[in-house]
């Protein structure tokens, strides 16, 4: 129970976040990605003042020997760097670029209940089914 | 640079790095949401249901910020729906392949020093970057 609060109220820290700081809108993010242009910044930003709260927590973090509420960390432990990273990474480049939208604003994107977020998040859901299916 | 907003930037970025850093204190769990996304393909209730709530937290985040300015949800999209489309096909496919996408890689992953996250994240800003410049300034 403890921990499906902790998992609703991260999720609308999380979204919260993410709409202050305009990174919803696809077209601030295709702005940051669109260096030749009119660049805007602010992605960089949004990353630069997550990573200063997630660097430090997470050293504190992980020198407990379990979190509050579970038995063990999940963390990934693979180290190569493969082809499938690779490969993933540069296709998922491409889906972000061309809609300049990724999963974690698509999702909270739905909140403004506009038709394209609607399409865009089916259309993730079938690509995250075919790899299912195929894997 | 006039769009430029540095303030709500740097805001957002802060909660953003708060709900990250209290899903793995507490749940131990990366606050990764093409993984979040994709494990809700999963049939087991064990596996689904924070997955689910986090992401009803993700909307509730959102109607809180629209609650308090009383405004709309910062929205807009300005491309053709079957550019969207593949778009979201490959965002999908691309991410579950890759293990991880902007949150899981980009922040939690860079934060943790891992090799695999760092190279992802240049690797995806890299072909978002040359596709933006190729669909804005080529074609």
């Amino acid at each position: 129970m403890l921990r499906m609060l902790v998992s609703l109220f991260s999720g609308a820290l999380f979204g919260l976040g993410l709409t202050i700081s305009g990174m919803v809108n696809p077209q601030k993010v295709i702005g940051f990605l669109d260096v030749a242009g009119n660049w805007d910044p602010t992605l960089a930003v949004v990353m630069g003042g997550a990573l200063l709260v997630v660097i430090p927590a997470l050293r504190l973090i992980f020198k407990r020997s379990r979190p509050v509420l579970e038995d063990e960390f999940e963390v990934p432990t693979k180290k190569e760097l493969d082809a499938e990273l690779l490969g993933g990474s540069a296709l998922f480049g491409v889906g972000w670029g061309l809609s300049g939208l990724c999963p974690g604003p698509a999702m909270t994107a739905l909140a403004s209940g506009l038709a394209p977020v609607f399409a865009f998040v089916a259309a993730m859901i079938a690509g995250m089914a075919l790899y299912k299916w195929i894997s | 640079m006039e769009n430029f907003t540095p303030v709500s930037g740097l805001i957002g970025g802060l909660l953003i790095g708060l709900a990250s850093a209290l899903m793995m204190l507490f749940n131990g769990q990366i606050a990764g949401i093409s993984g979040i996304v994709g494990s809700l393909l999963a049939r087991k209730a064990s596996e689904v249901g924070w997955r689910a709530v986090f992401v009803v937290g993700l909307l509730l985040g959102a109607f809180a910020y629209t609650l308090a300015t009383g405004g709309a949800m910062p929205v807009s999209i300005q491309v053709s729906l079957p550019v969207i489309v593949v778009a979201g096909l490959l965002v999908g496919f691309g991410t579950r392949l890759g293990s991880g996408c902007t949150s899981g890689h980009g922040i939690s992953g860079v934060a943790r020093f891992s090799r695999r996250s760092i190279v992802a994240t240049l690797v995806f800003m890299a072909t978002a970057i040359i596709t933006v410049f190729v669909t804005h300034h080529v074609l």
